[in-house]
């Protein structure tokens, strides 16, 4: 538990939400970061507003990382980010480990047509049926996964 | 298509992107090992469970609700001639199939899209390995289901 911190996780909610809530008043776009990600090789003629927003994710957290120092991992003050390395006692090289994970995600979210923003997020509060489906089926996947490898 | 190559569009996604972003480190679901330790739902008897990724997705999943609910009352958003709204609503295969893969990959990771787009500000070790198995394997997805609101509506008929 020493690391539950409730008001930025609520802060960090209503941003995220700010951020969706504007994307789709604005411009009519989901913002669902696999589908903006997705799509955005050629022939598809929305590449540059994806990348605007995808650059500008990255900034996002970087300038909130100098502005609000020390909330966990990242920027001047917070502890390095890293990625989660194999379950023990496994022997498959972290790399390779990664990779799997990345491939299984990026094709999942593309046929399944959304991830946790997307759905998680903008088709929950779109009341989609669709989005409910995913969202029960990949949080419950998750969840058996992190059990099933001990990963944590 | 016009509309989406002028100013105040353009920068509606790059105030929506930064937004999110920060929402992403002040939030910490940048972490990837913090987003696993909401996972481990094997840690709530002990007390070692981190509840973070709900206390996130709920005030999320508020505010954009009230923006659908304004949307609705609108012809149509500021910046565009028409609201992209999903108009597929059939529970298909691919749906759930996606939805399996992507937990899988997710338990395995605790990163999902958005983090993993926001984690190149810190460039931990690896995240190139993890960026281009994310943009193969989606790339991957889109040679076997189309995608596109087009295409899955004349699948759908």
């Amino acid at each position: 538990m020493d690391s539950f911190a409730p008001i930025p996780a609520l802060a960090g909610g209503v941003l995220i939400g700010l951020a969706s809530a504007l994307l789709w008043l604005g411009n009519g776009r989901i913002a669902g970061i696999s589908g903006i990600f997705g799509q955005l090789l050629p022939p598809a003629r929305t590449v540059i507003w994806r990348l605007v927003f995808l650059v500008a994710l990255v900034l996002g957290t970087f300038a909130a990382s100098w502005l609000l120092p020390g909330l966990g991992v990242g920027g001047p003050g917070g502890q390095p980010a890293q990625l989660a390395a194999p379950p023990p006692g496994w022997k498959i090289p972290a790399p390779l480990w990664i990779a799997v994970s990345g491939l299984l995600i990026g094709f999942g979210t593309k046929i399944g047509n959304g991830c946790t923003s997307g759905h998680g997020v903008c088709g929950i509060a779109r009341l989609s049926k669709r989005s409910f489906v995913a969202v029960g089926v990949f949080f419950s996947v998750a969840i058996l996964t992190v059990a099933i490898t001990g990963i944590v | 298509m016009a509309a989406q190559i002028r100013l105040p569009y353009l920068a509606t996604a790059a105030l929506s992107g930064l937004l999110f972003g920060a929402g992403l480190y002040v939030s910490q679901m940048v972490d990837p090992l913090k987003v696993l330790r909401f996972l481990d739902f094997g840690a709530i008897p002990t007390g070692g469970w981190d509840p973070s990724l709900a206390f996130v997705i709920v005030p999320a999943i508020v505010v954009m609700f009230i923006a659908v609910r304004i949307g609705r009352r609108r012809q149509a958003p500021l910046f565009d001639t028409r609201f992209n709204e999903p108009e597929f609503h059939h529970i298909d295969a691919p749906l759930v199939g996606g939805a399996v893969l992507f937990g899988i990959g997710w338990g395995m990771s605790g990163i999902c899209p958005g983090p993993a787009i926001s984690l190149i500000a810190f460039w931990p070790p690896d995240l190139l390995v993890f960026l281009v198995a994310l943009f193969v394997g989606s790339y991957a997805g889109a040679l076997i289901i189309p995608s596109g609101r087009d295409k899955r509506l004349a699948l759908a008929r």
